[in-house]
């Protein structure tokens, strides 16, 4: 079981900011890159930035849309689909990237480590 | 140990055989050498009306024709074969050059027939059949425009080929007169009924036809011929092409004694093997089965049987299909099986339409079930479902048959057909051939299909059967964009272009379902920049777009991008280039040169992109849209400014196509050229539209590319002034970016449209849609509404506001970029791929 430990939530950008269907970097801390998203039905996701596939920090540039309803991103390297709630690849066996924690609080996006 | 093949001529029979041979022989059991007498290798004789398009011999050229790379073929031309020693097993050419062989094919072809009146032999009098007989031609039509004004000419023989002459005279520019003795046109394929529409229908062309007439004398007469026509006409020409059929050149085979028909032509059995078992004969100078064809089908049929013979397997000729095809300027005519009817109680169903130019005939059995041949004239539309009916049962009554689309019952579907039916008739594919490709090896397309079986690769005439097979096999071949859309790209254009809709959300809400991919969003957002929707980054459109179109410039592996400002036509003073090489260097970019004339600027991350443009801008630079579908660069070779060889003004051209089409949103990518003369330098043919300059003015190239799968381009257009070129340019641009599926460049377009290239000139240049006006219309929108889109980033704070690397930390580039040098430049250091979590 995990400890319920105390999430720290970074403040990024303020949630107007973001356009629907739209993608926004996030450089943390201790260099980790936070992929931002904001769907059409006004939901937010929080994403690694690094695309799995080609190595390069980019998938916040990504077209985002659904598959039978499933909100995704297409990476704009190579165009692999990956689930937003989740992080799964669709494109490709066992490649999965990190999700995190994103919420809006008084119009401001806030994004937590796992 | 191989044994040697000596092959006597090369035309397409003999290089047919070649390949053959050659694809089967695994082991190279054979060593084969081709003695031709032409100086050029095997052509596409059948297409040699189309050469006075290009008067370019490699428009002709056949694939693989030169064997080259190929150790077990050797190829002699221009030194005919002049003797056989069959005891010795030896030819002997003119040259002198002995050479042993094994077995021998003769593949000698035919000589055009010369019938011997009086002056055939005279100054101005020619044959049609090889590249060099239209040189002369041509040379001759050249002459005689210096004496005067407008020369005429004669052809004698209204056939086939007599036909094909004329048209070739008429796309010189002449109205050719064309003598037949025998009392209708085509009188081998079309009956009574359909030769008179046909002479109909080419007397409408400009073309004088006398018919039942004989060619009685030719005499010279003051520079010029005069020909007597057995009815009395003279006719006053410059030059008189004789084209009244062809005779088997079997003089070799008679010299060394092989058995040779009554009506000449060297006797062969079904395997194609003359009265000596070594010595083969195959194509138009064999006869077998006691006759003769002057037709490729039954040539390479025999090509085949030979070469399976040589290779020790079982062949046997399957007999000739006779069936004949074609479109004479502009008229059709077929005609396929018993066209005369000429079986014991057949049956003849004709429906003839003189209002609207159109003649069908079937021939039926004495039972009225069986379809044994026919003949259409003015519209041969259902010729590739009649053509592999014969001799099997009719599916409907011959009435309903022939009953114009929309009136009859349910036209008859290809499922009529069995499976021994041959779909195409080039390549003897049949459907059972076919549909085994489709549901055994997973075909599910017809360019899958033509990879698999060759169907449709030659002529192309079967092409839409291929499309209805894959249908009848279940397998659908969806014009669906993706899953958010039931309608193809052309579809969508067409909504949006009449319900004026500017946004993704109203389009996908209205017509589409889910909310959008990364397929049907940048299709969409090109149809809206094409229908002129502002600036591609405004409002939502954004989102819309592929990484390249949103940061205007070209994502690279490492996340960052490459710059490409425009260089109109590859032109360019000193100080632009210093100025980009200022820019390259207090950026630290990478400098390349590009295919297309200009220069790549790479490793810009997305901060720097818009100090980059500012000051590419401020020196009067702007985007080159290397990164958009939409036209790239028009290059040029240096032309009449500096060339010694130039004929126009290439530079000037192609600068004036670039700036009126660029910015211009389209399926695929655009590229282009113009090339100053016919050396073509600027490799114009291998664009999507490519212009060459000629003595009199432009010729328009359309549908060419190079990249994985290389194409030239196919001509348009010929000898047009600036302003007539840039007029059908425009429309072909509008009705391309209109009709084209996504990511679907301008060859497969025309390849994919029924009816081709034919099709898209008569739209284009014929204007048979009535579309033009508007074509032309919507063009003149886009160049007067056309703004350079970096200048638009760089005048607007929210569009800039985008360009950072982390939205928390404007200014900040990303970290994980970095660069090495290699060979005195910035290039980047790859990335280790980072975490990937298993499930």
């Amino acid at each position: 079981m995990t400890a319920m430990a105390e999430q720290t939530w970074v403040a990024v950008c303020r949630a107007e900011s973001v356009l629907r269907a739209y993608g926004v970097a996030a450089l943390l801390d201790d260099g980790v890159q936070v992929a931002i998203f904001r769907t059409e039905d006004d939901e937010f996701y929080g994403l690694s930035n690094l695309d799995p596939i080609s190595g390069a920090a980019v998938l916040s540039r990504g077209i985002v849309g659904d598959v039978g309803g499933v909100p995704v991103v297409a990476s704009p390297i190579y165009k692999e689909r990956f689930e937003l709630r989740t992080g799964r690849c669709l494109d490709a066996e066992n490649v999965r990237v990190t999700t995190y924690p994103v919420r809006v609080v008084d119009g401001v996006v806030h994004v937590s480590l796992p | 140990m191989s044994r040697t093949l000596v092959v006597v001529g090369h035309g397409m029979v003999a290089h047919r055989l070649v390949e053959a041979v050659r694809s089967d022989d695994v082991d190279a059991t054979w060593r084969i050498v081709v003695l031709g007498e032409e100086v050029r290798p095997a052509y596409d004789r059948v297409a040699l009306t189309s050469y006075v398009d290009t008067w370019d011999p490699a428009s002709l050229a056949l694939p693989g024709s030169d064997y080259a790379g190929d150790g077990n073929v050797e190829l002699r031309l221009g030194d005919p074969v002049v003797e056989i020693d069959r005891a010795a097993k030896r030819v002997t050419t003119a040259g002198g050059h002995v050479q042993d062989y094994d077995a021998l094919v003769l593949a000698t072809g035919s000589r055009p027939f010369v019938p011997p009146v009086p002056g055939h032999d005279l100054p101005g009098c020619f044959v049609y059949r090889t590249i060099e007989d239209l040189d002369e031609i041509r040379a001759a039509v050249e002459r005689a425009r210096q004496g005067r004004g407008r020369p005429a000419a004669a052809v004698v023989g209204g056939g086939l080929l007599g036909l094909e002459a004329a048209k070739a005279l008429r796309d010189i520019g002449l109205s050719p007169h064309v003598v037949e003795m025998a009392p209708r046109l085509m009188p081998l394929q079309v009956d009574e009924g359909g030769g008179s529409l046909l002479r109909r229908l080419i007397a409408e062309l400009d073309v004088t036809v006398h018919i039942g007439t004989s060619t009685e004398a030719i005499e010279a007469d003051r520079g010029r011929l005069c020909a007597r026509l057995g009815n009395g006409t003279e006719l006053d020409i410059d030059l008189l092409v004789f084209s009244a059929g062809v005779r088997p050149r079997d003089e070799l085979a008679r010299a060394c004694g092989l058995e040779v028909g009554e009506r000449g032509g060297v006797v062969v059995d079904g395997t194609c093997r003359t009265s000596d078992p070594d010595v083969y004969a195959i194509g138009e100078c064999a006869a077998i089965e006691g006759r003769v064809y002057g037709l490729v089908a039954p040539g390479y049929s025999m090509a085949e049987v030979a070469a399976a013979t040589l290779l020790g397997k079982a062949g046997s000729f399957p007999g000739a299909d006779t069936s004949t095809k074609l479109k004479l300027m502009g008229v059709d005519v077929a005609s396929f099986g018993d066209a005369h009817a000429a079986t014991d109680g057949a049956l003849e169903v004709v429906f003839n339409d003189a209002v609207n130019g159109s003649y069908k005939k079937l021939v039926v059995s004495d039972d009225a079930r069986t379809l044994l041949g026919g003949v259409l004239v003015g519209d041969a539309g259902e010729y590739n479902l009649l053509r592999p009916l014969v001799g099997n049962e009719l599916p409907a009554e011959p009435g309903v048959l022939l009953a114009p689309a929309g009136t009859g019952e349910a036209a008859v579907g290809v499922e009529a057909l069995p499976e021994s039916a041959q779909i195409c008739s080039c390549n003897a594919v049949t459907k059972g051939a076919i549909t085994h490709a489709i549901t055994a090896e997973g075909c599910d397309s017809v360019p899958k299909i033509k990879a698999c079986t060759r169907a449709g690769t030659s002529c192309g005439s079967c092409v839409p059967m291929l499309g209805k097979l894959l249908s009848s096999c279940g397998v659908e071949q969806s014009k669906a964009l993706c899953e958010h859309f039931g309608q193809s790209r052309a579809e969508l254009f067409e909504i949006i272009r009449a319900t004026r809709i500017t946004t993704f959300s109203e389009l996908i809400d209205r017509y589409g379902n889910g909310k959008g991919c990364a397929v049907c969003k940048p299709a969409v957002a090109s149809i809206l920049a094409t229908l002129g929707n502002g600036h591609i980054l405004a409002g939502e459109q954004a989102t819309l777009q592929d990484t390249n179109d949103h940061f205007l410039a070209n994502l690279q592996r490492n996340g960052t991008y490459s710059v490409v400002p425009r260089i109109p036509g590859g032109e360019i003073t000193p100080d632009k280039l210093i100025v980009i090489g200022e820019v390259a260097k207090e950026f630290g970019l990478y400098t390349k040169i590009t295919g297309g004339q200009r220069i790549d600027l790479f490793g810009a991350t997305v901060d720097q992109l818009p100090h980059i443009w500012r000051r590419l801008v401020d020196a009067g630079f702007e985007s080159g849209h290397a990164y958009g579908k939409a036209l790239r660069t028009v290059k040029s070779c240096v032309g009449t400014t500096w060339c010694r060889y130039g004929q126009q003004d290439s530079v000037g051209l192609a600068i004036a196509l670039e700036l009126r089409y660029r910015g211009l949103r389209s399926p695929h990518k655009l590229k282009s050229a113009v090339s100053g003369c016919a050396r073509e330098c600027a490799e114009a043919r291998s664009k999507d539209f490519g212009v060459i300059a000629t003595e009199h003015g432009w010729n328009l190239y359309v549908g060419g590319n190079g990249g994985a799968m290389p194409r030239h381009a196919d001509l348009l257009l010929s000898d047009v002034d600036t302003e007539e070129l840039v007029r059908i340019i425009d429309r072909f641009l509008m009705f391309y970016v209109r009709t084209a599926d996504r990511l679907q460049r301008t060859a497969p377009w025309i390849e994919e449209m029924e009816g081709g290239l034919d099709h898209l000139r008569a739209v284009i240049v014929d204007d048979s849609l009535g579309i033009c006006a508007e074509l032309e219309a919507a063009m003149a929108e886009h160049v007067a509404n056309y703004s350079d889109e970096w200048k638009g980033v760089l005048e607007d704070k929210e569009k800039l506001a985008r360009f950072t690397s982390f939205v928390n930390a404007p200014g900040t580039p990303d970290p994980t970029i970095s660069f090495r040098t290699e060979r005195d430049q910035r290039v980047p250091v790859l990335l280790g791929v980072p975490e990937v979590v298993s499930r």
